[in-house]
């Protein structure tokens, strides 16, 4: 069972390397802190208390506190979708703005499946696309359905041109967690393994 | 698949809120009704069954709402994302 201290330690050294702050209000915070440890002990890993859980860590990879999102939501609008983490003007001013969700409706779509069905696929084909903001290298990932019958997603190892921090996932993290690269700079890796010789 | 209502004296607008147990917003989006006498009716789409989720999802997207929580939609046509205390006492007219 992981406890309310525990998140709040956890989420504070984040916040700390980071330099980010969590948010302002403390009875906000405690709930925060109350929705991570439902999520952790229901799922298993602290999926974001804001957003619906698939229950399949694949899916929901990119939602677990913090999300992939928050880095980049900090930078546009000081707080990420929650608001659990925000930054010093926001801390400071204690006025909370709103971020709207930028996690594309396709990964969305996905915490509606049934478990048992395929019906994945076609429920990301009928959806208007968000791929406006998804960039060219990453958009084959988003814009073909990527479940599988099993319910399994197609991973594929990724690197950071800036950086060379690699990743073996679905697609790039909105940002290089190492050095803060944009998704933009991340590019597949295309391995050919020969057994010839 | 069953509505919670949470009943109130005000019930001129039909109140419908898409909410999840663990969400924060969604708990004040709750108190913030309940603390203004709104009656209103409200469902936690994170405890329902499988099935039942995929009905949630057509019936959000089919009044032009985001898969987003909490969403409340009055009178069947007013779609507010996100709890947002001025929009709410604006529309209730609390």
């Amino acid at each position: 069972m992981t406890t309310i201290e525990q998140i709040s330690q956890r989420a504070e050294a984040d916040a700390k390397t980071y330099g980010y702050y969590l948010t302002p209000n403390p009875e906000l915070l405690q709930a925060f802190f109350e929705g991570l440890k439902t999520n952790e002990n229901r799922y298993g890993y602290p999926l974001c208390p804001c957003r619906l859980a698939s229950g399949k860590f694949e899916y929901d990879r990119d939602i677990i506190c913090p999300c992939d999102y928050r880095d980049i939501d900090i930078a546009q609008y000081g707080a990420c979708y929650c608001r659990l983490y925000v930054n010093k003007t926001v801390y400071e001013n204690k006025n909370l703005p709103d971020v709207p969700e930028r996690r594309p409706i396709e990964k969305q779509n996905r915490a509606y499946e049934p478990k048992t069905s395929t019906a994945g696929a076609s429920i990301s084909e009928n959806q208007a696309t968000t791929e406006k903001t998804i960039p060219t290298q990453a958009k084959s990932a988003v814009s073909q359905p990527a479940s599988t019958e099993s319910g399994e997603v197609k991973k594929k190892l990724w690197y950071c041109k800036q950086c060379g921090y690699v990743t073996y996932r679905e697609d790039p993290p909105y940002i290089c967690p190492i050095c803060k690269a944009k998704h933009e700079m991340f590019e597949e890796i295309n391995l050919k393994i020969s057994l010839s010789g | 698949m069953q509505f919670s209502k949470v009943t109130g004296k005000k019930v001129d607008h039909k109140v419908t809120l898409y909410a999840l147990s663990t969400c924060v917003w969604c708990k004040m989006t709750k108190q913030f009704l309940t603390d203004k006498g709104v009656e209103y009716e409200f469902i936690d789409v994170d405890l329902l069954e499988d099935n039942d989720k995929e009905k949630i999802r057509q019936s959000i997207l089919s009044k032009g709402a985001k898969l987003s929580y909490p969403t409340i939609i009055v009178d069947d046509k007013t779609i507010i994302t996100g709890f947002k205390k001025d929009q709410l006492k604006e529309v209730l007219g609390v």
